[in-house]
């Protein structure tokens, strides 16, 4: 999400295939050191609920998840 | 004969020097104002559909990240609940519901509420702000507004409250109009409900 534009597409590939894992790596550290906030919309597995999970290192993303969303980090209005 | 010709052709050459030469230098600055940068005067253009496809984006992203109550929910009131984790004692949770809730709107505090007596609890400031450093000071679309205020509620309550500012309500927001959001939602709950249970009976 990206404030005056709304949803950008910053990078898309396959994490089963190595290059394309690297781009999406070199992507994810990008945004966290920009200071984005990363989470992955996710289902409860025991309410059936949909939430999100927040996803600090590219590791945490659970696996099948189809998107990573990046957004500014929240500060005190 | 041929002397008087090429006296000619030497005569017509020398009175097309000038038009050549007025060619030649139009053409010279021609190529000179392609190839020259942009004046740095020159201003972008304000493209005014921008906005209204960023937040019909938003809206599609919003759509398929929350339940489908909670987009009815925004699509119908404009906001969205999201239930509170925490209760200090089980008798915090009437029903086996939540102790506390939220409402979220889009580019205004997020309101904490008991929702068994539709108490107001506390407002909490937070915006979501321009990181680039592109300078000026853009916010997001409404919808993505209130998909990261969702998104950072259901994964990390407490780091975004924590990052808000806390105040009674009634700073930002009139308590009256909260008040009558929560008759709005219990109101459109039980129309739900009802619509529920007609299409269940048939």
């Amino acid at each position: 999400m990206k404030p005056g534009h709304g949803e950008v597409l910053l990078a898309e590939g396959d994490p089963r295939v190595r290059a394309e894992e690297e781009l999406l790596i070199e992507e994810f550290r990008r945004q966290l050191d920009e200071g984005m906030w990363a989470a992955v919309p996710t289902t409860n597995a025991g309410s059936g609920r949909r939430e999100a999970q927040m996803v600090r290192d590219f590791g945490d993303i659970p696996e099948g998840a189809d998107r990573v969303i990046f957004f500014p980090r929240a500060s005190g209005g | 004969m041929l002397l008087a010709l090429l006296a000619l052709a030497l005569i017509t050459f020398v009175l097309a020097i000038p038009m050549l030469v007025r060619e030649l230098g139009r053409r010279r600055a021609k190529r000179q104002a392609a190839r020259a940068p942009r004046g740095e005067i020159e201003l972008p253009l304000y493209d005014p559909g921008r906005e209204r496809r960023a937040e019909q984006r938003a809206r599609e992203l919003l759509k398929s990240c929350v339940n489908d109550e909670e987009w009815a929910m925004y699509r119908d009131l404009g906001f969205i609940r999201v239930s509170g984790k925490h209760s200090r004692r089980e008798a915090d949770r009437p029903g086996g519901g939540p102790a506390y809730a939220y409402l979220v709107y889009a580019h205004k505090p997020i309101v904490a509420f008991v929702p068994g007596s539709g108490q107001l609890l506390s407002e909490y400031c937070v915006e979501f702000p321009d990181m680039s450093g592109t300078g000026g000071r853009h916010r997001l679309p409404a919808s993505d507004d209130v998909l990261a205020k969702w998104m950072a509620l259901t994964s990390d309550e407490d780091r975004v409250i924590h990052r808000a500012n806390m105040h009674l309500v009634g700073r930002q927001l009139d308590p009256a109009r909260v008040r009558r959001d929560l008759w709005r939602l219990a109101e459109w709950e039980r129309r739900r409900q009802r619509r529920r249970q007609v299409s269940r009976s048939e």
